[in-house]
């Protein structure tokens, strides 16, 4: 994706948010999620999202995963207005440039773990075989081989929360949003995923936005961006614990 | 999403609440078997019919009258009025067949060269009247017997033997095989070639004998009753029964006219107009079976009537099963569009289930109807139908059969399309956020 905004010769963001603001409703029940966000996330980078329950966190995550339509302003992926692409290119987008980890699992209870994993690699078009192997390495990663075959209904909180991380890294993303990633999960388990993501965002560059209450994991990304009623009130890189704790 | 992989979905969804997609295929399987059952009657009936109608030969004949309100009273389907001039020939005239249900005038030979004289006609034969008293073989004893004054134009439903000879200077005959055992023949084989002794009398009161061979064994038939008889036996029997008597004969009702080989059914109709501006009505033998089939495709249409109703309580019920399933599964369909899954996909994936649905029930109900009419149709035709020989009640073609699969999965798919654009059309984030 090239882009005629960006400066000649440094690439542009990985993400930009520009004037970013998300509403709900109208009139007197008018409900601001967000007001006048403006954010900018280079490749390989690694910003963590903060702060207070119901301050916008997911609602931001979502807007620049290109989820969700931003009320007004834009987002900018790689420089070029969300809004200008096609539904097509959109869906291609999110299948193979971005790994998603909710806030829920969304898991499909009835399914095989390695069918919920290779779920992206099936909307991808993937051949069974080539993504049952994928799904296999990265169950492997996270130590959840033995399960591939379980439902995902039989399985622990932790084991359910590993699936989901699974399933956002099986397409090979260039960007994960992952929404509370270790809230589930003991430390030991929490510790593995988070240097599973940490080494991926090292090792391979993969740029990482990460939403969470969890003071130390924000304290190991790059960046922290801190959000407060819908507006960016601190955004640095040195950890801001009293704004995130609660 | 490559199709084989929405397919399997597709079909593991489908299976996934198994009493609500039973319950949607039972009502699919219902109108499936129904419409099944019905459209196999409906072609056993009519094919038999067929058969029976062909007995007629009726490609290129014209069966022709004198018009006259008799003639108009004979189209439609009141009854033939009582005439004691026509009652008396009626045995030979009639023939058993539907195709004498009212007297006209007798035809004149004036009106005979008025007939032969029109184009696309290029023959003539009155129907000779013609009446027999009983029919003999060896020590059998006499059995009533009439001759179907029309077998000139029929073509017999032969279970053994051969068809007439027209061109026969001997006398043939052409047996129903209900005169077997009355006639001590062991079988319809053993008939054919055997010497029969046919009594009558004149209209002078005189008895004459002659005696004929039988040169096939016919099947009985709804319309072809009486036995065939060749034009030599025909001309023979009606010239027994003036006694000589000049006058005696009286001119034929009916005449048959042959058409011009190879007559298309609008020069055919041309016939029948020109016929028609001459004073005669003239008929084809379908023309006046026609009645016979209406009334069966009347009653099938019926009871596809009813099918149909069945089928369109089914698609309402696929349209629930369905939206409840899109309801269910909001998240599921948030998550995929969220990895991005196309709008266009996921129709085609609820699609897929409705069509699923469709073609389990509508397979049941095919296969359900095969057994249970095949089973139906050998038991009937075992007891109270065995009269009527070569009816096979169900018929089941492979091509409407498939049509009936086709048919119900189409209607499964259209129900399908409201829900399947529901779940298409839902926003991914709103679709997450459903709790
Ligand atoms: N669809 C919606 N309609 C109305 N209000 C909404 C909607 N979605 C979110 N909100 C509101 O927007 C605000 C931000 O929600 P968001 O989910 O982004 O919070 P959050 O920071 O992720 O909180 P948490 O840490 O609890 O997950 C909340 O007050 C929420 O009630
Ligand atoms: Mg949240």
């Amino acid at each position: 994706m090239s882009s005629l905004t960006a400066p000649a010769a440094a690439p542009p963001p990985a993400l930009e948010a520009v004037h970013l603001s998300k509403h709900y409703g109208s009139g007197a029940n008018r409900f601001d999620a967000l007001s006048d966000v403006s954010l900018s996330i280079a490749a390989g980078e690694c910003v963590a999202i903060v702060g207070k329950s119901g301050s916008g966190k997911s609602t931001l995550m979502h807007v620049l995963a290109v989820l969700d339509a931003p009320s007004e302003g834009e987002v900018r992926i790689h420089g070029t207005n969300a809004r200008s692409l096609s539904a097509r290119a959109l869906n291609r987008l999110r299948n193979r440039e971005f790994g998603f980890v909710f806030q829920q699992f969304f898991l499909n209870a009835q399914q095989s773990v390695i069918d919920n994993v290779t779920l992206p690699l099936t909307i991808a078009g993937q051949r069974r075989g080539a993504r049952r192997e994928r799904a296999r390495d990265v169950l492997a990663s996270l130590d959840l081989l033995e399960k591939a075959a379980a439902k995902a209904i039989t399985l622990s909180g932790g084991q359910k929360q590993r699936t989901v991380i699974a399933r956002a890294l099986a397409g090979s993303p260039s960007v994960i949003f992952a929404d509370e990633p270790t809230g589930n999960l003991d430390s030991a388990t929490g510790a593995l995923v988070e240097d599973l993501l940490f080494s991926l965002n090292r090792e391979q560059g993969i740029t990482l936005v990460i939403v969470t209450h969890d003071d130390e994991l924000a304290a190991r990304c790059d960046r922290q961006v801190v959000l407060r009623d819908g507006r960016i009130v601190s955004d640095s890189a040195a950890p801001v614990l009293e704004e995130a704790s609660r | 999403m490559r199709t084989i992989d929405l397919a399997r979905t597709a079909i593991a969804n489908t299976f996934r609440s198994k009493l609500r997609t039973t319950l949607t295929v039972l009502a699919l399987f219902v109108g499936a078997f129904t419409l099944t059952i019905t459209t196999a009657l409906g072609a056993g009936v009519s094919s038999y019919i067929e058969t029976q109608v062909n007995a007629f030969a009726a490609d290129n004949v014209l069966l022709v009258q004198a018009q006259t309100d008799a003639t108009l009273a004979a189209e439609s389907d009141g009854p033939a009025e009582w005439d004691p001039e026509s009652s008396t020939s009626s045995n030979a005239q009639a023939g058993g067949t539907p195709l004498a249900g009212a007297q006209a005038e007798p035809l004149t030979d004036d009106d005979l060269d008025a007939i032969a004289a029109i184009d696309g006609i290029s023959g003539l034969d009155p129907v000779r009247t013609v009446s027999t008293d009983w029919v003999s073989h060896d020590e059998s004893g006499q059995f009533e017997f009439a001759v179907n004054p029309q077998s000139a134009v029929t073509v017999a439903d032969l279970e053994a033997g051969a068809q007439l000879d027209q061109g026969s200077s001997s006398f043939q005959v052409v047996l129903p095989n209900d005169y077997l055992e009355a006639l001590d023949f062991d079988s319809a084989d053993d008939a054919v070639g055997a010497e029969i002794t046919i009594g009558m009398t004149d209209i002078t009161g005189e008895t004459h004998e002659l005696t004929a061979e039988v040169v096939g064994v016919s099947r009985s038939s709804l319309f072809a009753s009486g036995a065939g008889a060749n034009n030599a036996l025909v001309t023979e029997l009606s010239s027994l029964r003036t006694a000589g008597i000049e006058g005696a004969d009286e001119n034929s009702v009916i005449a048959i006219a042959y058409l011009d080989d190879g007559l298309s059914t609008t020069e055919i109709d041309d016939v029948t107009a020109a016929l028609d501006d001459a004073g005669f009505s003239a008929q084809t033998i379908e023309d006046q079976l026609g009645i016979v089939t209406t009334i069966i495709a009347g009653i099938t249409g019926v009871l596809n009537a009813f099918a149909i109703v069945a089928l369109i309580a089914a698609a309402f019920g696929i349209v629930n099963t369905l939206l409840m399933s899109v309801q269910e599964r909001t998240r599921e369909i948030g998550l995929m569009k969220a990895m991005g899954m196309s709008s266009g996909r996921i129709f085609t994936l609820f699609s897929l289930e409705a069509i699923t649905i469709g073609v389990i029930g509508s397979l049941l109900g095919v296969g359900a109807a095969m057994l249970v009419g095949s089973g139906i149709g050998a038991a009937l035709a075992a007891g109270p139908l065995a009269e009527l020989e070569g009816l096979s009640l169900f018929a089941f073609e492979p091509l409407s059969l498939l049509g009936v699969v086709l048919l119900i999965s189409a209607i499964a798919f259209v129900s399908g399309a409201l829900p399947a654009s529901r779940a298409a059309r839902q926003r991914p984030i709103e679709s997450l956020r459903y709790e």
